[in-house]
């Protein structure tokens, strides 16, 4: 018989915690119920701030929020509990549901802390922490030029930083002499202040608002300075109060500033009744990062399984890039240890500012504080009490002065990946018990999966427990794709005869040959089937159609954008009846014809060039479709042309070879009904323009493609999908799709923009001339073929019987279409 | 009646050696309904194996691309790329399955290829 837990609360906390028991609970010996307040499963609240990048609330949904494949789990929505009775075990929701538990896990979180401003009601006030809040801040912004942030620290500059986004003027106003007083020092809060007034934003601290009143259409603030500020609208976010009021009415202990007592086991005064996140204080302390409440979970998690984990003082190191700055802290930032030393690296020139706190006699690591370079974060933090590996001064002297910390400087139990908690030597376990590569290490350690700042150092893990990433493609070339690329690149060979005999070995195979088949043809060689590029196609790319099952194949003509005229229509309806080809629709948006056998493949292309069709590139790694939505032409809510900007893109990429297939869509507004972000490039309109987004897949491994600009012109967005494109065709490994090529980047999307949209490499120009030369040397491949007789005599289904039907091939009708008739697979044995 | 404990062989002509593309496969019909794949490789060897995939069921093999696993010549089916030794018939992947492999030659420039009298025929 299982037993009852009911959670209140459906925040990251709480889903962590039913996820966590849910995976170790293999006995089920736990039902769950889950009371949560909002009207929305459990979203990533820490990644609020980028809601404003699309307002798509369904993005930040954590994943399996709403349990829906598991039926252990009841997660009631908008169902606030507004008593506990403990004496019966019993929780009284809002709706007047009375539900028994066996165990009670507190997961409230916390609700923001508004100063008791006289006026602090007032339309135009807001709070900054659901997305409720960010869609009235929005609706509110309209028409106003100026917003004012009350809180200054970590939730105040995401909330300067949205009304920045929302196209407002921002003030922050800041009662601590410094912004960010609980992370930075003085130091670090002066580079910080003088950076985010750089940006045009009003900084004012020390001060407090004292009063708020309606002015005109908007607020006027009286400070403490006894100066006033006229706004538009003002979010209060000033920090966090944990939700415990409901316990203290239960009688349940309540630290003296606020959140139910938990000890180590996490436990509140009642056995019965656990609590996790903001809402739980340790020790007298109530944490507001999702990291302590992760941990937190764990323990309840495991403690309700019999287990015997603890919790213990959390590691309150962060990094965050705020404002588009570097923040980070780790240990004791501030310098509270008796005897500590702090070493400072400070130039406002580059607007970098570091410190370490050290022991008295140097010699071992305390915490330190970096503002607008955090690179040495993750070499860093891990190193928090032990002993320093060289001279302190030379960690943070400017780049190109510091040594690289590697993994090897760490000792066994520092910690790799604060987000979960895991250390070096659980990573060396994992890597020890089969793990070979990071999404490996990710999927079983958890590690790199959180803020991502530690997989650097997974990396060098790997390396150091002696995993080869060899990088060689096949048994006949030592090089990596990208390397082989840049061979055929910058030696100018241009056949597979003369690469194998300079740089490889052996006749080549299945892998090589169409790898450097697609080099070739993304370096611009000419037709696919001139020469000995044909020896080296797979048959897809070498018969320029799909390979099925039976041994036919499917012929897809281009429909950019999806659009067609009904003439066309009826000429592709005509060719599919005429060869009895089965018909169907794709997921981009165009037309499907199977069954054709090697010789009618110019035949049916001769109909469909003839009627201004050409090839679709459906069988390459190339570029495939852009999908479109109907955009502004007819839609009630289009605000830009989204089929217009699908036809110029697919004609500007079509024919592109790849590392692999390249898909794309376009949005004409945030609705997305072209499903852009599912796509290797997905442009979204916005009213200002365009937003560009980078890495979506569908498939296997679903992902949702990164915003990479937003709001940019039509130029820019060629310019930055030209560049975009060509540094993936020259640097992904060999059918890795864009998602996973972007992953695997050192530095993942940041370094991404840094190379494509800031230059960082100075390769942009080559990039865009390559682009261009593609664009300019483009032909159809089919059309190709027809012109050819060298080519048409490769579409022969007999070499000694041209013409002759393939006894192999038959078909039976189902659904009124043709299919193929299922083959035997005869028992071939020696 | 005597039986002959070797089959007898039937050499066929199938087509002129130029029409084989170099390191690509073409596909022949035989008199019985069977296929069988041709290869010309670049060292100037001409192969003959069924062409018919046998963990697929389906006639590709000579749409195969070709090359050597570790030094043996092989081709690899363009189905589910299982990969076969082009002068022993055996799936390098699967030593249980194999396909048929048939002498091959050239006799004045065109491509022979020798298949197994069947009785009745």
């Amino acid at each position: 018989m299982s037993r009852h837990l009911v959670v209140i609360g459906h925040g990251m906390v709480g889903h962590r915690l039913v996820q966590a028991l849910r995976a170790r609970d293999a006995g089920d010996a736990w039902r769950i119920t889950v009371l949560a307040e909002e009207d929305r499963p459990a979203y990533d609240r820490v990644a609020l701030s980028s809601y404003v990048d699309d307002w798509d609330a369904g993005r930040l949904q954590l994943d399996g929020a709403e349990f829906s494949d598991d039926p252990r789990v009841d997660l009631r929505l908008g169902a606030p509990v507004v008593e506990i009775d403990r004496a019966a075990r019993a929780v009284r929701t809002v709706t007047g549901h009375v539900l028994g538990y066996d165990a009670l896990v507190l997961a409230t979180g916390s609700a923001p802390f508004v100063p008791p401003v006289p006026g602090r009601d007032l339309p135009g006030c807001f709070t900054y922490r659901t997305i409720e809040d960010l869609d009235a801040i929005r609706a509110a912004a309209r028409g106003h030029t100026t917003g004012v942030v009350v809180g200054g620290g970590l939730l105040g500059l995401e909330a300067t930083n949205v009304l920045r986004g929302l196209g407002l003027r921002g003030h922050v106003i800041e009662l601590a002499p410094r912004l960010m007083p609980l992370q930075v020092d003085e130091g670090g809060g002066a580079l910080l202040r003088r950076t985010i007034e750089g940006m045009g934003l009003e900084v004012h601290c020390g001060v407090s608002v004292t009063e708020v009143v309606r002015h005109e259409d908007g607020l006027l603030l009286r400070l403490s300075d006894d100066t006033t500020v006229h706004t538009g609208l003002l979010v209060f976010s000033a920090g966090i109060r944990p939700r415990d009021e409901l316990f203290r009415v239960a009688g349940l202990t309540v630290a003296e500033r606020g959140g139910v007592l938990v000890d180590e086991t996490c436990r509140t005064s009642d056995p019965a009744v656990w609590a996790a996140g903001e809402c739980a204080s340790f020790e007298g302390r109530a944490y507001g990062l999702v990291a302590p409440g992760y941990a937190m979970a764990e323990t309840v998690a495991d403690r309700l399984l019999g287990g015997d984990a603890t919790f213990s003082m959390p590691d309150m190191s962060t990094k965050l890039k705020l404002l588009g700055v570097d923040v980070a802290s780790f240990g004791d930032a501030h310098g509270v240890t008796p005897g500590a030393l702090e070493v400072v690296h400070n130039d406002p020139v580059s607007g970098v500012y570091k410190k370490l706190v050290v022991s008295d006699d140097a010699g071992t690591l305390l915490g330190g504080v970096l503002v607008g370079d955090a690179s040495a974060y993750g070499s860093l933090r891990p190193l928090v009490g032990r002993a320093l590996p060289a001279d302190p001064g030379s960690l943070i002297a400017p780049a190109g002065g510091a040594p690289a910390l590697g993994v090897d400087a760490l000792p066994g139990d520092a910690q790799v990946c604060s987000c979960h908690a895991v250390t070096k030597n659980a990573i060396e376990e994992a890597v020890g018990a089969g793990c070979r590569d990071i999404p490996a290490l990710k999927g079983c350690t958890k590690a790199g999966t959180g803020c991502g700042s530690c997989v650097p150092l997974l990396k060098q893990v790997l390396v150091s427990c002696g995993v080869e990433q060899s990088k060689a493609l096949c048994e006949h070339f030592d090089h990596s794709r990208a390397e082989l690329f840049e061979i055929l690149r910058v030696t100018g060979i241009r056949t597979f005869s003369a690469l194998l005999a300079r740089h490889g070995r052996g006749r080549g195979c299945d892998i090589c040959k169409p790898t450097v088949a697609s080099i070739l043809a993304s370096l611009g060689s000419g037709h696919v089937l001139d020469g000995e590029q044909a020896a080296l196609q797979d048959t897809n790319d070498h018969f320029l159609a799909n390979l099925q099952r039976n041994g036919t194949y499917s012929v897809v003509p281009r429909i950019p954008g999806g659009e067609i005229t009904p003439e066309k229509l009826l000429v592709i309806a005509e060719v599919a009846r005429d060869f009895a080809l089965y018909t169907k629709i794709t997921g981009g948006q165009r037309i499907d014809l199977f069954g054709a056998t090697v010789d009618q493949l110019p035949l049916i292309w001769r109909r469909l060039v003839d009627a201004g069709f050409e090839s679709g590139h459906a069988y390459g790694k190339a570029l495939r479709t852009v999908k479109s939505c109907v955009g502004e032409a007819w839609c009630r809510y289009g605000v830009q042309d989204s089929v217009g900007l699908a036809i110029e893109l697919e004609l500007r990429y079509r024919g592109l070879r790849a590392p692999h297939k390249i898909k794309a869509a376009v949005s004409g507004c945030a609705r997305e009904c072209a499903e852009a972000r599912s796509k290797d490039i997905g442009v979204i309109a916005t009213e200002n323009g365009w937003n560009l987004y980078v890495g979506g897949n569908g498939g296997f491994t679903p992902r949702h493609a990164d915003l990479l600009v937003s709001d940019v012109d039509k130029r820019s967005l060629l310019t930055l999908i030209d560049r975009f494109l060509m540094f993936y065709v020259r640097t992904a490994d060999r059918l890795q799709r864009t998602s996973v090529w972007v992953e695997s980047l050192e530095g993942g999307l940041d370094h991404l923009r840094e190379v494509i949209v800031e230059d960082s490499l100075g390769i942009c120009g080559e990039l865009e001339r390559a682009m261009a030369a593609h664009v300019d040397s483009y032909a159809d491949e089919w059309r190709g073929v027809l012109e050819d007789p060298v080519k048409l005599a490769r579409f022969t289904s007999f070499v000694n019987a041209p013409g002759a039907p393939d006894p192999t091939i038959t078909f039976r009708t189902e659904r009124g279409q043709r299919v193929p008739v299922p083959l035997g697979v005869p028992e071939v044995r020696t | 009646m005597t039986t002959s404990e070797a089959p007898r062989l039937t050499w066929l002509r199938i087509c002129p050696e130029a029409r084989l593309w170099p390191e690509r496969g073409s596909a022949a019909l035989l008199p019985d309904g069977g296929q069988v794949a041709l290869f010309r490789t670049t060292d100037g060897a001409v192969h003959a194996v069924g062409n018919l995939d046998p963990c697929t069921g389906a006639a590709v093999l000579s749409r195969g691309i070709l090359g050597d696993r570790a030094g043996r010549p092989v081709v690899i089916s363009p189905m589910l790329k299982h990969t076969f030794d082009l002068s022993t018939g055996e799936c390098v992947d699967d030593p249980l399955v194999a396909i048929p492999v048939y002498p091959a030659r050239v006799v004045d420039g065109v491509i022979e290829v020798a298949v197994e009298e069947m009785s009745g025929r």
